[in-house]
């Protein structure tokens, strides 16, 4: 696989189906795991990290569900092209940032992704469409098993998987949802769910991932704990917050059809005017008027586009994509430009 | 709870003002701290959470006598090389046996951060024990040579031996449905 072929589709966990999808965009699991051969990576040397990226291209060399992966080297490719995975929530910033002795592996479909030598030796991710984080552990839980098998993982069984921050020794793992809230955000209604969530230990991220402000009302909810529980627990924990912000944001959606229709109404309709007309558009415009249509999509306001090439544009307005789309560097000028083009081209084909 | 109003900052030696009950699961974590700390602290946590600082507030020996602090900060993993007072300082383990090395504190802290201090979790299909005392006393041949794989199960029962020689029947109870959970399985 090339990363060229990537560029004008997306990954299958965009498609805008599963259990819930017109509020849960996404269910993700991410598990870190160390290797005992090797320091971790903060106190790794050259040749540590190499040794490291040897193990794993062997061991998934072995595993089937590997088998259409492909295996990238970060210091094999440039600037554009490592925020090009980030953008498509296959790595994290801080993988991108400083490639040396750094791998990423990514399948055909993008549901599974292999951070190598990031804060650990190994970060699994698997992604889906909707919400179904149970589905999400059996595909990462799979795939884990196997390649512990094969590479000689650090375990403690008083403490489980041995990581390098404390916050996330035990199971290791995150699961988290990706949640589009507009309705909660325009009742004023979504700080009250925030500060609930903090209280239960849970945390909250923008759509973009860690250090992000949520914009275009996209949240992306995980657990923080991850000792002392089991991953079933952790994920039924999970399951059970997300099922009340769901209702929560329908009733909210419900209020503001039966009490506030027209003006709803006219808020989705100027954002779809907008981004049909625009010719020039910064990336943050896009996604706060994006995420205005969308609910539009969702509450059957507007009943002509494809909720996945909607999702997708949320993914192709980025900087690394639109350079890639144009097979050139651009400036920011240059970008919100192309950006109002690539948009006006997308709703011409009706998304 | 009673507050003690001569209570010191859980971060300097000023007198704490600030006092924060975090609950989890129904345990309680409780924090206390200046004005200026909590400042710092409420900073900290708008931009991502200052996580270094956080650890060094949740390492801190509170009430310990200057020697038992001084020789939890001087504990260094054999392995890798790094001191229980670079971790504290960069929040980040340098390498698995970095655990073993600072077992004394890690207890404590771990079941501050996660409210508990007990793995439920998987446990992997193959494990290669990384023994407490064994590594302590000598790392090197432990880590060039690895012991063969041991089956989860009977690591989980020599730990439950531990546990309940310790008297730690919290943990023998989670171990002992760990085992049978594990044997049903099988």
């Amino acid at each position: 696989m090339e990363l060229n072929d990537l560029t004008h589709s997306t990954g299958e966990w965009l498609k805008g189906t599963g259990p819930n999808a017109h509020i849960v965009l996404s269910s993700r699991i991410r598990l870190a795991r160390n290797l005992t051969l090797a320091p971790f990576t903060n106190r790794a040397e050259k040749k540590d990290m190499e040794a490291v990226l040897a193990a794993v291209e062997s061991a998934i060399s072995r595993i089937p569900y590997f088998k259409e992966a492909t295996f990238f080297r970060l210091n094999e490719l440039d600037n554009v092209d490592r925020q090009f995975l980030v953008e498509r929530h296959l790595m994290s910033h801080d993988h991108a940032t400083n490639p040396q002795g750094k791998g990423v592996i990514v399948s055909k479909e993008e549901a599974l992704s292999v951070m190598v030598n990031e804060e650990d030796h190994l970060r699994l991710q698997v992604m889906q469409s909707g919400f179904d984080l149970d589905a999400t552990w059996q595909a990462v839980n799979a795939i884990d098993n196997a390649l512990s098998e094969q590479l000689p993982y650090a375990f403690l069984p008083e403490w489980g998987f041995l990581t390098a921050c404390p916050t996330n020794t035990g199971t290791a793992m995150r699961g988290s949802v990706m949640v589009h809230l507009p309705a909660l955000v325009m009742s004023r209604q979504i700080n009250k769910v925030l500060m609930a969530i903090s209280k239960l230990s849970f945390a909250s991220r923008g759509f973009y991932g860690e250090g992000t402000q949520a914009i275009g009302n996209f949240y992306q909810i995980s657990n923080q704990v991850s000792l002392g529980h089991s991953e079933q627990d952790i994920i039924s924990n999970i399951n059970g917050l997300i099922r009340q912000i769901i209702e929560q944001e329908e009733q909210a959606r419900q209020a503001l059809l039966v009490q506030n229709r027209s003006v709803l109404e006219d808020k989705i309709c100027r954002a779809l005017g907008t981004l049909k007309n625009a010719r020039i558009i910064s990336s943050q415009e896009t996604i706060e008027l994006l995420s205005m249509v969308r609910l539009g999509v969702d509450v059957g306001i507007i009943t002509d586009l494809d909720p996945k090439a909607l999702n997708e544009l949320f993914i192709m307005i980025q900087p690394a994509h639109l350079q890639k789309i144009e097979g050139k560097k651009l400036g920011t000028a240059e970008r919100d430009t192309r950006r109002a083009r690539l948009i006006r081209e997308k709703f011409q084909n009706k998304v | 709870m009673g507050l003690n109003f001569n209570m010191k900052c859980d971060k300097c030696t000023k007198k704490a003002t600030v006092h924060l009950t975090e609950i989890v699961d129904g345990k309680v974590m409780e924090m206390h701290m200046c004005e200026d700390c909590a400042r710092e602290q409420s900073q900290h946590m708008e931009q991502q959470f200052g996580l270094a600082d956080l650890l060094a507030g949740l390492t801190d020996f509170g009430k310990h006598v200057p020697e038992v602090q001084q020789k939890a900060m001087a504990l260094q993993c054999a392995s890798c090389g790094l001191t229980y007072e670079d971790f504290r300082k960069f929040g980040r383990f340098g390498c698995a046996q970095c655990y073993i090395a600072f077992k004394s504190q890690l207890k404590t802290l771990l079941k501050k951060i996660h409210g508990s201090n007990v793995h439920l979790g998987k446990i992997p299909l193959k494990v290669m024990p990384i023994d407490g005392v064994s590594v302590a006393v000598v790392p090197e041949a432990v880590v060039e040579t690895p012991q063969p794989p041991m089956d989860p199960i009977e690591l989980l029962r020599k730990q439950l031996h531990e546990a309940i020689e310790h008297e730690d029947f919290e943990r023998a109870a989670a171990l002992r449905d760990k085992i049978h959970e594990l044997e049903g399985r099988a």
